[in-house]
């Protein structure tokens, strides 16, 4: 029981997370004081936020490489209406982020539900129509931060309690997703779902609804982030975010979640999440060359998912063998 | 998508015949080729076309390119406008030698060919425009952080990729010049890959690597926007400067705030118009393109062109709290 915790994805990684910053802090120590380190977990907040909702989609045998379009394209929705209409209270423009990202989430997973698409193509296609439409309706112009309202921008930099927002933000949806996985019967189905479609179909579960709740639940907190995002860095363009749903899909990995499907946990997502933004965070202060940067962080995801094959692969043959003896 | 493209460019082919039979004066037609279409500097550099165009009188300027950034996207452009028989085709590329064999079949029909801002190969080109040179310009963003250290500091430098060849070309010349400011300390590097959050990132880094930094030099404009938001989140507005290469209508916010006091940019409106001003007098033969020859270019003077044929328009131009408010609405 002890090994087994021990071994755990959580244990490794939280294990990970202190020797690198160990190995950062004998370099440059002032990278381990509490406030610095808090501001790690805001830079790393949508990371978290995302990941959380790709995890549900990778849960369910999918992936949604739509998602850092999905949040690019409803960041520079709110940036324009903020822009055209600086009156508009942040309450409004939260729920018409999470609304819109849950709207081109589930124009995904009808996609995949109805019409029967592989997830990787369809969420492909709408990447690319997302960061058209943006193109569309910009017309290749930035939003800039003289042109956002002063509100606009203070919300996810508002501090409460000694957090930001945006941390607040992460945390609340890392709890509600916690209970949500765990409890909620829509939480229960991903895995069912992903871990073997077919029993998950005797047992009554809808396989094409729960991927279709799935990919909406991944386009909503992208919508989130994309009010987050835009506001945080004060500026909307049509590249923002660029690449950034392979960074998901890493962190996601590196957390343990099977690209198989069916295993994964909110906390080995959260921790990997993290571990790639104490990475991203750490690079710059300790003086590594950029090519450098890039070989690391590539390293890692490669580690990761070489665990991931070797444990499933184990499992594997374990059930084979069973199956062998009786014949 | 590309075989929409292709029928696009075959319709636009087959309109341009039909066309000029119809027209009685015909225009001559001077085709801007950008990077990728809906960036600012651009659209700019098109206002600035249509000036010339407007200022010569019976120029029709045809603005277009690729909607991404690749030499592929204007490969295809490039055909379509030779299809249409412009007069001029004025290139910004997206790759310095892959536009060399499409342009010199353009050549070859008689059409007038030249690069500006980003060149091609001297094969596939009449001549080149740069904006500035690149001594003007590694000058230029020392000078800005410069002038508001009166007695010396440390500076850092936020540039785009490792790879980018501007960049690393304008740093090296910024390094050359930094004898003349012997109280400035450039004591770091950082690269922040034209990525808004990667930019943010390094420029926090920079600020607590460096308790003591004075200014940050972002010769790009990703780069010092992001740094610019990073200081103003910081709360050292007034301690460290952001400067370096920038658009007004970005970088109006941070000159407000105060995290930049002054930032440079070659006026993209200038560079379109005095590319349409070249390629007019080229393609009419009011000038021609030699070694240590000039080419006028209307209210912006003449363009010298050294060995390789290529000439630099002017020095950059310094935006700050006077001016921004003028420019920050057109590019």
């Amino acid at each position: 029981m002890i090994a087994r915790l021990l071994t755990s994805r959580e244990a490794l990684l939280t294990g990970a997370i202190a020797l690198l910053l160990v190995l950062i802090a004998s370099r440059f120590p002032a990278f381990v004081e509490p406030g610095n380190l808090a501001s790690v977990f805001n830079d790393t907040a949508p990371l978290i936020l995302l990941a959380l909702g790709q995890m549900a989609v990778i849960l369910t045998r999918c992936i949604d490489l739509s998602v850092a379009a999905n949040l690019a394209l409803t960041g520079m929705v709110v940036a324009m209406l903020n822009a055209a209409a600086p009156g508009v209270p942040i309450a409004v423009i939260l729920v018409l982020a999470v609304a819109l990202g849950a709207l081109m989430g589930m124009v995904n997973g009808i996609l995949v539900w109805k019409l029967d698409i592989p997830p990787i193509v369809v969420t492909l296609g709408t990447m690319t129509i997302f960061r058209g439409i943006i193109f569309v309706i910009s017309g290749g112009d930035w939003v800039n931060s003289h042109e956002m309202s002063a509100a606009f921008k203070a919300f996810p930099r508002a501090e409460i309690l000694g957090l930001p927002v945006l941390s607040w933000i992460a945390l609340t949806v890392i709890a509600a997703f916690g209970l949500f996985m765990a409890r909620a019967p829509l939480g229960r189905a991903f895995f069912a779902v992903g871990g073997n479609p077919h029993a998950a179909v005797y047992t009554g579960l809808n396989v094409g609804r729960a991927q279709f709740w799935a990919f909406t639940v991944s386009g909503a907190l992208a919508g989130l982030t994309g009010y987050l995002w835009v506001s945080r860095y004060a500026v909307a363009y049509v590249d923002i975010a660029g690449g950034f749903e392979l960074e998901v899909v890493a962190a996601c990995v590196i957390g343990g979640i099977s690209i198989a499907g069916g295993i994964g946990s909110v906390g080995g997502t959260v921790l990997g999440a993290l571990f790639l933004g104490v990475i991203k965070n750490a690079l710059p202060v300790v003086n590594v060359s950029p090519f450098w940067q890039l070989a690391i962080s590539g390293t890692a995801i490669l580690i990761a998912v070489a665990m991931n094959a070797r444990a499933s692969r184990r499992k594997g043959r374990v059930i084979l063998k069973r199956a062998e003896a009786p014949a | 998508m590309k075989v929409a493209k292709r029928i696009l460019a075959a319709l636009a082919a087959v309109a341009s015949l039909a066309l000029p039979a119809a027209a009685q004066d015909d225009p001559v037609r001077i085709a801007i080729v950008v990077k990728a279409l809906g960036i600012g500097f651009f659209e700019a550099a098109a206002e600035g076309a249509e000036e010339a165009a407007a200022e010569l009188g019976n120029v029709e300027i045809i603005y277009t390119g690729p909607t991404e950034t690749t030499a592929e996207g204007q490969i295809e452009v490039i055909n379509a406008l030779i299809a249409q028989g412009v007069d001029a085709i004025a290139v910004s590329a997206n790759d310095p030698d892959a536009l060399v064999p499409v342009l010199q079949r353009a050549m070859d029909r008689g059409i007038t060919v030249i690069s500006w801002d980003s060149g091609v190969e001297q094969d596939g080109r009449q001549m080149h425009l740069a904006p500035s040179s690149d001594e003007l310009i590694g000058r230029m963003i020392i000078q800005l952080a410069a002038d508001h250290l009166p007695d010396g500091g440390d500076v850092a430098v936020l540039s785009a990729s490792a790879t980018a060849t501007n960049q690393n070309t304008w740093i090296a010349e910024m390094n050359a010049v930094m004898d003349d400011y012997p109280n400035i300390n450039v004591v770091a590097t950082v690269y922040g890959d034209d990525l808004a959050d990667k930019s943010y990132r390094e420029a926090q880094g920079l600020m607590q690597s460096y308790p003591d930094l004075d200014a940050i030099i972002a010769p790009t404009s990703v780069g010092i926007v992001a740094a610019a938001q990073a200081v103003e989140d910081a709360g050292r507005v007034g301690e460290v400067n952001v400067t370096g290469l920038g658009l007004p209508s970005e970088m109006a916010g941070a000159i407000e705030s105060g995290a930049s006091q002054s930032f440079a940019i070659w006026n993209p409106i200038d560079l379109g118009y005095a590319a349409t001003m070249i390629a007019f007098n080229l393609s009419q033969g009011n000038a021609t393109a030699e070694p240590g020859g000039t080419i006028p270019m209307g209210r912006m003077g003449e363009v010298e062109l050294d060995d390789t044929l290529s000439g630099a328009m002017s020095d950059p131009f310094v935006y700050d709290a006077s001016n921004i408010e003028q420019f920050r609405d057109i590019f």
